[in-house]
């Protein structure tokens, strides 16, 4: 699936990724392959991406995440 | 006929301009460049943002919730004028000044004879001009641009809406140059507060069935915040790259209007040596002639 991290200036992270875990407002949760769609708001902490070759962390301020059809977007204020 | 020396020393004074006018139009370019990536930087963040917050409006009634959509009667309003730390940008920042003025004269003369209008200023043009009139003068932040990045920005929209939510403002606009080219700039004067609700897409409803969390509402209510604070920052990097290319044109007009300067005052520097030139050969044969005879 793929993953799009924008922030207002600048695009932090874009390509194709195996799992996504995200500071939900409503607690964390992972986001896998064929993930019903979902927008939920996000408070400050990890997103932890896992793609092919590893993984990599990104701190968040705030943001929204979208999921829908295997596309991931996560927009913060500020990473 | 011009002195000789008067009109060489003209022309090194002019020279000297077009180096500096010229040089001024470059730096200008490579910070237009620069300007403008930010803005294509922050487009994918604005459209994305406002998609979404279309797509939570789409099936909840969110037009009525929130502080920041309440529509209140216009007591008081606050203009945010946007201009440049610097002038030498051609019209960019009168234009401005003339807008904003017409506002506090015309649209808005009843608020201003109650007192309750209030301009903030962003850029020192701005508050050069409207920390004068104290009545008018909310304050400035005239240092967003030493480092132009969302955050800060988003501080200032911080302030804004806290004052509209605890009723200090019923109203606000911001009045900036919006980007169109290096050489066009558009005046705009756009209402920040209170927002107007997001559209609602009928159509699509049936194919996104999305799960929300927390809650519909609460999401709304989450990225309206937000896409005030993305409002503000697009108007401040629109008026930030509309500034270089103002700056920009007029310096690239300046050095052409210098070099034609430069070319007449050669021109009236050539004539003025021919004649001197031509009075020494008429007295030199005048000379040569009176010895002859």
């Amino acid at each position: 699936m793929f993953l799009e991290i924008i922030t207002p200036d600048k695009k932090v992270f874009a390509g194709e990724v195996t799992s996504v875990m995200v500071p939900g407002a409503k607690g964390q949760f992972q986001v896998l392959k064929n993930h019903a769609p979902i927008i939920s708001t996000l408070i400050n902490g990890k997103v932890k991406v896992k793609t092919a070759s590893g993984t990599q962390n990104f701190d968040v301020k705030g943001g929204v995440i979208e999921v829908l059809k295997n596309k991931v977007i996560v927009l913060a204020e500020s990473v | 006929m011009a002195n000789l020396k008067e009109v060489r020393i003209r022309i090194t004074s002019v020279n000297s301009t077009q180096q500096i006018t010229k040089a001024m139009k470059m730096v200008a370019a490579a910070k237009l460049r620069r300007a403008q990536d930010a803005i294509i930087q922050m487009r994918p963040y604005a459209s994305k943002l406002k998609e979404i917050l279309e797509n939570v409006a789409e099936s909840v009634d969110a037009s009525g919730s929130g502080v920041y959509a309440k529509v209140r009667p216009v007591n008081k309003v606050l203009i945010v004028a946007v201009t440049s730390n610097r002038g030498l940008a051609g019209a960019f920042n009168s234009n401005i000044i003339r807008t904003v003025n017409r506002l506090i004269g015309d649209t808005y003369k009843d608020q201003v004879k109650a007192g309750n209008l209030k301009v903030l200023a962003i850029g020192r043009k701005a508050s050069d001009f409207y920390s004068k009139n104290k009545n008018l003068y909310a304050g400035n932040h005239n240092d967003v641009y030493s480092n132009l990045n969302f955050n800060s920005v988003a501080t200032i929209a911080e302030e804004i809406m806290q004052e509209f939510a605890n009723g200090n403002y019923d109203k606000v606009v911001v009045v900036y140059n919006q980007f169109k080219n290096a050489a066009v700039q558009y005046v705009i004067t756009e209402q920040l507060l209170p927002i107007t609700p997001p559209e609602r897409k009928e159509a699509t409803k049936a194919v996104n069935d999305y799960i929300f969390e927390p809650s519909q509402e609460q999401i709304v209510l989450d990225l309206i915040p937000k896409s005030i604070k993305t409002q503000l920052y697009k108007a401040i990097l629109d008026s930030n790259a509309s500034e270089h290319g103002a700056r920009m044109t007029a310096m690239s007009k300046a050095t052409d209007n210098a070099g034609e300067l430069i070319k007449e005052l050669k021109l009236q520097y050539n004539k003025a040596r021919q004649a001197a030139i031509t009075n020494e050969i008429l007295e030199i044969v005048a000379g040569a002639e009176a010895l002859k005879g």
